[in-house]
């Protein structure tokens, strides 16, 4: 990840048999998947079923027992993959540092690699806050702004490194229904903008049928279907009928 | 405690490689050394004072009575500068400096800021041990040196206004000077640059291995100052054995 004055020119992603064990359990039981360039991908799945590991898999965070992960068909082990591609992830709890302003969160990483002057990251800071429509927090400290603000401010921070696949924690949990559709928009108006590729984990059902090209259905670390959002509605299984159906019950 | 040694040796290792790193984290050094100092000095001034003024009252009058005054200011001054200055400081930097340091990392790696810190390439050793390690080696001999003057100052003052001694202050000091010397005050600098290291060292990786939300922090911050002491105390020991003699 060497900073800026890239394209956000998208790119593929394929995971191939990856397990992961802690202890006695499984989390991840063998999962594959593929993901196009420019691609919003949902992996959507109850809470336990192995998302968030997942994730933090795919961003180098956890290493797996076994199995392959691959951008743009080279694996990700290999020594150049990540200073040859830019990922971010935008962590579920926005994961900013509490001790540093919005405006120092958002140009952390061109601060710390020292990829421009000053001057030019306040410029970059700025225009990707005002791109999340956050221009007006700059000089506030993480702790005085809302749930969804903190994301917000989390994808401004992952857009300075300017990914070319960008990987969501839960994007709209904790969030009222109006937060959670700022960040679906915001998500949106990101590959149309950009192109990049984005793989959103998340067990909100209006949030993956909103914005998904595709949807991947996960359970007990094993992904059970990958389709468009209409072939998952339609797809013949009770755990995934179940999910997507479940409401609450009230007595007459 | 000691199943974790082989980890603490190893993150202040990787902490020496990043000395490099220094000047890029100087403003955040320069942070930490504010906060030590600022935070610390009105209690080192008053528990060295003290320490100080009760090594007089302890020895003092035993010492008179065996018409030994001439020797008051000697004790006190040895005593403080080799030993009770750099332990009891180190001491209280543990619990004040010891403890926060690894409450905020701790607290950065509950809340996944440490992981964000990785995902963009950024070394949490550069980032945040480096300039705390650095900070604090750069601050307790400081602090320390500050402690030896304050605490020889407040025995001073007891051997002269306590009526079992009455040693005037210009003869305290002159007794002092010649049995106190340099190397002996040196020496007590050294040790407490060495516990600054244990210090910084156990409290940050204390920090980075937390896990298990605020009841793993707290868990942190106690293990950090606990472990911290006990290796104080041990290394106090080695030290005086095998390189202060």
């Amino acid at each position: 990840m060497n900073g800026a004055n890239h394209n956000h020119a998208g790119v593929g992603l394929s995971v191939r048999g990856l397990r992961k064990n802690y202890g006695e359990q499984a989390v991840l039981n063998g999962v594959d998947f593929t993901v196009q360039p420019g691609e919003i991908f949902v992996i959507m799945g109850p809470s336990g079923s192995g998302k968030s590991v997942l994730l933090k898999h795919l961003i180098g965070l956890e290493d797996a027992a076994a199995g392959e992960i691959r951008i743009n068909d080279e694996p990700i082990t290999g020594v150049d993959v990540a200073a040859k591609y830019r990922m971010a992830l935008v962590f579920q709890s926005g994961a900013l540092l509490n001790s540093l302003t919005v405006g120092e969160n958002v140009g952390l990483y061109l601060t710390e690699h020292r990829l421009k002057l000053a001057e030019e990251i306040d410029k970059i800071v700025l225009e990707k806050l005002t791109d999340v429509g956050l221009k007006d927090a700059i000089n506030k400290m993480p702790a005085e702004l809302s749930g969804g603000m903190k994301k917000r401010v989390a994808i401004a921070r992952a857009l300075v490194i300017e990914p070319q696949l960008i990987l969501y924690d839960e994007p709209t949990s904790e969030l009222d229904p109006v937060s959670s559709v700022v960040i679906g928009n915001e998500i949106l108006k990101l590959k149309q903008r950009t192109g990049v590729t984005s793989l959103v984990v998340s067990h909100d059902r209006d949030l993956a049928f909103g914005i998904a090209d595709r949807i991947a259905f996960i359970a007990e670390g094993r992904i059970l279907t990958i389709g468009t959002p209409d072939e998952v509605k339609k797809f013949n299984d009770p755990l995934v009928q179940n999910f997507l159906h479940v409401e609450f019950q009230r007595e007459p | 405690m000691f199943e974790n040694v082989g980890e603490v040796v190893l993150l202040f290792w990787r902490t020496l490689l990043a000395l490099p790193q220094s000047w890029r984290q100087r403003r955040k050094i320069y942070e930490q050394f504010f906060e030590i100092g600022n935070a610390s000095l009105l209690m080192v001034c008053v528990l060295s004072f003290f320490i100080g003024a009760v090594i007089a009252l302890q020895t003092g009058p035993v010492l008179v009575e065996r018409s030994l005054a001439s020797a008051v200011g000697g004790v006190v001054g040895i005593a403080i500068a080799k030993e009770l200055a750099p332990v009891m400081m180190a001491i209280l930097i543990a619990g004040r400096i010891g403890s926060a340091m690894a409450a905020e990392i701790g607290s950065m790696r509950v809340y996944q800021e440490i992981d964000a810190l990785r995902t963009m390439n950024i070394n949490p050793i550069h980032y945040l041990v480096l300039p705390r390690m650095i900070a604090i080696a750069l601050a307790l001999p400081m602090l320390v040196t500050f402690a030896i003057l304050v605490g020889w100052f407040g025995g001073a003052m007891v051997a002269n206004y306590n009526h079992r001694m009455e040693i005037p202050f210009l003869a305290f000091f002159t007794d002092l000077k010649s049995i106190v010397v340099l190397k002996d005050v040196g020496n007590g600098v050294f040790k407490s640059f060495c516990f600054a290291l244990i210090i910084g060292a156990v409290s940050c990786h204390q920090g980075l291995t937390t896990i298990g939300g605020p009841r793993g922090i707290g868990r942190s911050v106690t293990k950090a100052v606990v472990n911290s002491i006990v290796l104080i105390v041990i290394f106090d020991y080695l030290l005086t054995r095998f390189l202060l003699q």
